[in-house]
């Protein structure tokens, strides 16, 4: 029963925040030239904060070590996603190429790090 | 017209990143995490790539960059989630309490 | 040999797409890059030349396996949303064992791959010499090896093998 009631509280808020964040007219940061994105690519880059701001609740909670890794490594992707949608709104092309960077540098990362959290049980 | 597509799918990748990360929040162990996570944000993003692809016009600069990072995250993303998982699981991380059976632990008892 | 030419050709053709539209300096610069990457790490790159020159395989690998492969992200994804947003989380997870007949790295790797993107399943540690895959299924039906080929390895498995292995002749 309680945890109905969580869950119909936490569909409601997170509709709720996405309903405000598509009906609002938000004053976009992300514009010079195609005028007719704007408003659509500033709601999207919104949406994508909301569900960063959820990854970074498990970076912060995580009770393993395994689990920060894992929330990082859905991080990197997210934002190749928000730099994808930051260059269709400004018309720059080289948006999307600290899009690629980020993402080789965050598998790179998370090859790393999983091999220091493997390691760290074994003496090897 | 072709606008309009690129922002379906757009919409679309949108949804599933949401709700992969409502999955990376819900879910009760890293192994079940790792799979949600993994899956939903990878098709989600390479949705919001190719709408880049279509709105960009096609075969532009753009384009094409948006081409090559979605080859590239289909092939690097379940790598990414294997070498975690099998860290996890090494560094020794319990599966969740109700887990029907874990062959693996099972076998790597056996040789050592 | 014969990889690092192909690794040429590969890393000069990313360049080319990368900085597109290329003019003089650019490829010049791009030839200089690429050649010092294949002189480097070419050997790496392809080890069976002669694969991948085979029509029958490359026909098999774009019309075949890449519609299945994408049809089946799409289910998965379907899957693990309904998953997510139910209520009570119908999941009951666990690792299971799935044996496979394949023995190339190229084969097995793709295999992996597919298995991780496909519904409810991610390959956790891969056994080579016993041809054994250990895989987290978010759903188990069964444990014994000919349930789990069924539901998990049957749909990618025979097309692997025609595609990647070395003595399948058509």
């Amino acid at each position: 029963m309680m945890k109905l009631a969580r869950w119909i509280a936490g569909t409601v808020v997170l509709l709720g925040l996405i309903a405000l964040i598509i009906v609002l007219p938000f004053r976009s940061m992300f514009f010079q030239q195609n005028q007719e994105h704007i408003g659509f690519a500033g709601r999207v880059v919104y949406i994508l904060i909301l569900s960063s701001l959820m990854v970074l609740y498990r970076v912060l909670k995580g009770p393993t070590a395994a689990d920060r890794i894992v929330a990082i490594d859905i991080f990197g992707i997210l934002i190749v996603g928000l730099c994808a949608v930051l260059s269709i709104a400004s018309g720059r092309s080289w948006y999307i190429d600290i899009g690629i960077a980020w993402g080789l540098q965050s598998f790179i990362g998370t090859l790393a790090l999983s091999k220091y959290l493997e390691g760290r049980s074994f003496d090897d | 017209m072709i606008d309009i597509i690129g922002m379906v799918f757009i919409g679309v990748g949108l949804s599933f990143d949401v709700l992969g990360c409502l999955g990376l929040v819900r879910l009760p162990d890293v192994y079940n995490r790792l799979q949600a996570a993994t899956k939903c944000v990878t098709l989600g993003t390479c949705s919001i790539l190719f709408g880049t692809f279509l709105v960009s016009g096609g075969f532009t600069e753009t384009g094409f960059k948006a081409l090559i990072a979605i080859v590239f995250l289909v092939l690097a993303s379940p790598v990414a989630a294997h070498a975690v998982s099998r860290g996890a699981h090494r560094a020794g991380i319990k599966l969740w309490d109700r887990s029907v059976v874990d062959s693996y632990a099972e076998d790597k008892e056996g040789e050592a | 040999m014969k990889s690092r030419i192909l690794m040429f050709v590969f890393a000069f053709a990313v360049w080319c797409i990368l900085t597109w539209v290329p003019d003089v300096q650019q490829l010049i610069a791009g030839g200089a890059v690429a050649l010092i990457v294949s002189v480097v790490m070419g050997s790496m790159f392809v080890n069976r030349p002669h694969m991948l020159f085979n029509p029958i395989r490359v026909f098999y690998f774009l019309f075949w396996y890449v519609p299945v492969f994408i049809w089946e992200l799409i289910r998965a994804n379907f899957d693990v949303a309904y998953r997510v947003i139910h209520p009570g989380m119908p999941i009951k997870p666990g690792i299971v064992r799935l044996r496979t007949e394949l023995k190339s790295d190229t084969g097995l790797t793709f295999l992996a791959n597919s298995i991780t993107l496909t519904p409810g399943t991610l390959t956790v540690d891969i056994n080579r010499d016993d041809g054994v895959l250990y895989i987290h299924w978010i759903n188990v039906v069964g444990t014994d090896p000919e349930t789990t080929f069924r539901e998990i390895g049957s749909r990618f498995e025979p097309m692997l093998k025609k595609i990647f292995e070395e003595d399948v002749v058509e």
